[in-house]
């Protein structure tokens, strides 16, 4: 049963996604958290379906991450990972898709270093594309864990306020994380330095602060981006020291947030930069628990993109 | 009295039969008779029946007007033969009404030297329209050392630009303002113009759109507006300082253009282009992350837009260029930020400024023909009236004609319009060049 929504192909932005959908995703993760729970962690709801990792960019958590969820959701997997330093920049982009689709595959999940990839890949190919993180653009899936997480410590996240704090304007996690944490209703404040803050936030469903302090006690979720250790050469901050003393969640602030305060961050850590070693090992972080939700979020993800529009318990009753 | 076209008789000769013809003059109805490269005869019977030629072209519901130029096209060649030859971007200037271009000297090798000056001369022998090449301000466009520009300037060269990157260093710059202000004498009287694609590559770097709403919600890295901005008007002063003459190309920035404006009124001596899709497009079009949409400078905002056709409109913008700049399909399947930058714009450019443009046609015949050709110094045989005795440079353009754009139907090897599909008034049914038609009823001849 498709449940009323509509049938949706690929996953490029969580723009692709309406609040329906993005509730759909939240309670087939509960499920499928379930089965990865279960000895044998494996359900055969995408049996017979291929899906293709193609990395232009390295990545190891989120590509094991999708690996496990294809494996418990029992697809094949073909990887296609390629090392930026193999790939021929000459090489034309379609070409490597067009013959990858031609080997007879279900979906492409897809990282770049250049924001719009997975859509021009999309639009050249007819089986579903994901965005595993594209550039400087979007990384849908992460912001669907971050969501996913939020939701089992707070509840309801409607009226929520999240602060994300740093690196926004590289940030793929934080143009996704925007969009799905509004989308749910709460209500976000980019907190960094002007010259890590995107250029122009118009359409942006945003408040600003340049000042961490000033918004630490009235936050639900403190958001710490990674920082890029290149942006201090760029010139975008004086140096990491000045960075980390305006934006780094030291001990003094982290005692400075509300109770039930959650503290996020995408992975991986630079400890010392945006976060101080000593405050990761607090109750409220839940860096672990976004990593161990990615598995069941993703398994969402490909279920509902490549599941015929069945439902996770027509699936498990053809099992049986 | 003129004598009547069926008067004069001649081996090899066309009547243009039906026409209003429009040049600097203004307009007037007349059969146009040209021969042996020249313009024979313009009559203004209404009755022209008795015109006789060896053939006659049919000019009924269009205006006859002097031939476009195109301040601004890449013709690729030497060097990217599999994205455009002169042969192919030619027979692309023809279909679109152009019978002289300027091609840019950003070509592997660069011209900037006598031989390839000569090369691309050589190349363009027998082409469907007259190419003129620019040659590079500086060796290899590096912004660096002067090219020979009097050695180039012999060879006919009359304008100079380093375009694809503007001259960053203000001293280099200056010295080749100064150095330029010398060359008429070389040039057969023409004046010697140097060009300058204005990106101040600090500002830019890293940048592959329009920076603001869109390159910050796409991701995409920015090219602010200022970019631009500072270098229009470091080479204002620099043109104040040393009295040289100085093109802007591809203006398109709501700033660039108030400040030639305030340059022109102060006296200076600058001109400036705009491309078609300066004013037909936005960066809203990259929202697919579609590299046809990708281009140097940027498509920018719709308030720059609206700057750009107010200046095409008050005069503060000269001409209408094109910046047509083929790229192979394998090129632009690269993603956004690695794909090389450029679009068509040869066959396009007549009908989008008759469909966008709210001015008369006069006024933008003016804008790609009469006007570009005295930037270039190309007006001996260029944007010419039509009139006896004047070199039989033309084209027949049917006002009324609605199409449909094809990357597909165009001369080019390359496909990369980014209008494809788009509904377009006006079209080029007529093109001659040294009174021979290169094309007829839109088909080109050579």
């Amino acid at each position: 049963m498709n449940g009323g929504h509509k049938p949706r192909r690929h996953l490029l932005s969580i723009t692709d996604l309406d609040a329906a959908d993005i509730e759909r995703i939240c309670n087939l993760t509960e499920s499928f958290a379930e089965v990865s729970r279960r000895r044998i962690p494996r359900v055969p709801a995408l049996r017979g379906k291929t899906v293709v990792w193609l990395f232009y960019e390295d990545s190891t958590r989120t590509r094991l991450s999708f690996e496990a969820a294809a494996k418990q959701l029992s697809a094949d997997t073909v990887n296609f990972s390629v090392g930026s330093s193999s790939v021929n920049k000459g090489e034309s982009l379609r070409d490597t898709v067009e013959t990858i689709e031609a080997m007879g595959i279900d979906a492409i999940v897809v990282r770049h270093s250049c924001a719009g990839v997975p859509h021009r890949v999309a639009d050249w190919i007819d089986a579903s594309v994901i965005n595993a993180g594209d550039g400087c653009h979007e990384h849908p899936t992460q912001a669907l864990l971050d969501l996913y997480t939020a939701r089992a410590r707070l509840g309801d996240l409607h009226g929520a306020r999240v602060a994300i704090v740093g690196d926004v304007a590289h940030s793929r996690v934080a143009r996704s994380d925007v969009l799905a944490f509004t989308a749910m209703g709460a209500e976000v404040t980019l907190v960094g330095p002007r010259p890590l803050l995107p250029a122009s936030l118009e359409g942006w469903p945003v408040t600003v602060s340049h000042d961490l302090d000033s918004v630490l006690g009235e936050i639900d979720v403190c958001y710490l981006l990674r920082m890029q250790l290149e942006r201090e050469a760029g010139g975008h901050v004086p140096s990491l020291r000045e960075f980390r003393a305006e934006y780094g969640l030291d001990a003094a602030r982290a005692d400075r947030l509300r109770d039930g305060a959650l503290i996020m961050h995408p992975g991986p850590i630079n400890r010392g930069v945006e976060i101080d070693g000593d405050v990761v090992e607090r109750p409220n972080v839940v860096i672990t628990e976004q990593v161990a939700n990615g598995v069941a979020v993703r398994m969402a993800v490909l279920f509902l993109l490549l599941g015929s529009g069945m439902d996770l318990t027509e699936s498990e009753k053809m099992a049986a | 009295m003129t004598p009547r076209l069926a008067a004069v008789p001649r081996s090899g000769s066309v009547a243009i039969r039906g026409g209003t013809v429009v040049d600097s003059n203004g307009s007037r109805r007349a059969d146009v008779l040209v021969g042996d490269g020249r313009i024979i005869a313009v009559d203004a019977a209404d009755d022209a029946s008795d015109v006789t030629a060896d053939r006659v072209l049919d000019a009924s519901g269009c205006l006859v007007a002097p031939g476009l130029v195109d301040l601004h096209v890449h013709l690729r060649q030497p060097g990217r033969e599999d994205a455009e030859t002169i042969e192919t971007g030619a027979r692309g200037a023809a279909l679109g009404g152009f019978t002289a271009v300027v091609a840019m000297p950003n070509t592997t090798p660069t011209i900037d030297c006598a031989a390839v000056v000569r090369e691309v001369q050589d190349l363009s022998d027998g082409a469907c329209c007259d190419v003129y090449p620019s040659a590079a301000i500086t060796l290899g466009r590096r912004g660096e050392e002067l090219a020979p520009m009097a050695e180039m300037a012999r060879l006919g060269v009359r304008m100079f630009t380093d375009d694809g990157a503007g001259v960053q260093s203000s001293r280099v710059m200056r010295r080749a303002l100064e150095y330029a202000s010398g060359l008429d004498h070389l040039a057969g009287g023409a004046a010697v113009v140097l060009a300058q694609h204005c990106e101040v590559e600090e500002l830019s770097e890293g940048g592959c759109m329009h920076e603001g709403e869109w390159s910050s919600r796409l991701g995409l890295g920015g090219q602010p507006a200022e970019a631009e901005e500072l270098m229009v008007m470091r080479d204002i002063a620099l043109a104040r300082l040393t009295g040289s003459r100085v093109h802007f190309q591809h203006l398109s920035t709501a700033g660039s253009v108030a400040m030639v404006r305030a340059a022109k009124q102060a006296g200076l001596p600058v001109t400036a282009e705009a491309t078609t899709h300066h004013f037909t497009l936005t960066d809203s079009c990259c929202a697919d992350y579609d590299t046809v949409f990708k281009v140097h400078p940027p498509l920018r905002t719709e308030a720059d837009v609206a700057a750009i056709r107010a200046g095409l409109s008050d005069g503060t913008i000269d001409a209408i260029a094109t910046d047509h700049a083929p790229h192979t399909s394998a090129d632009k399947e690269k993603p956004f930020d690695s794909a090389p930058p450029g679009m068509l714009g040869l066959e396009t450019a007549l009908a989008l400024a008759l469909t966008e443009l709210d001015l008369p046609a006069e006024q933008i015949l003016a804008l790609m023909s009469w006007r570009p050709a005295a930037i270039a110094g190309i007006d001996d045989r260029h944007g010419r009236p039509v009139a006896p005795g004047e070199p039989a440079n033309l084209c027949v353009i049917d006002p009324a004609a609605e199409w449909t754009v094809s990357g597909e139907d165009m001369a080019s090897p390359s496909r990369n319009t980014p209008y494809e599909g788009r509904r377009l008034k006006g079209r080029v049914r007529h093109t001659l060049l040294d009174a021979a038609p290169v094309v007829i009823d839109g088909e080109a001849q050579r």
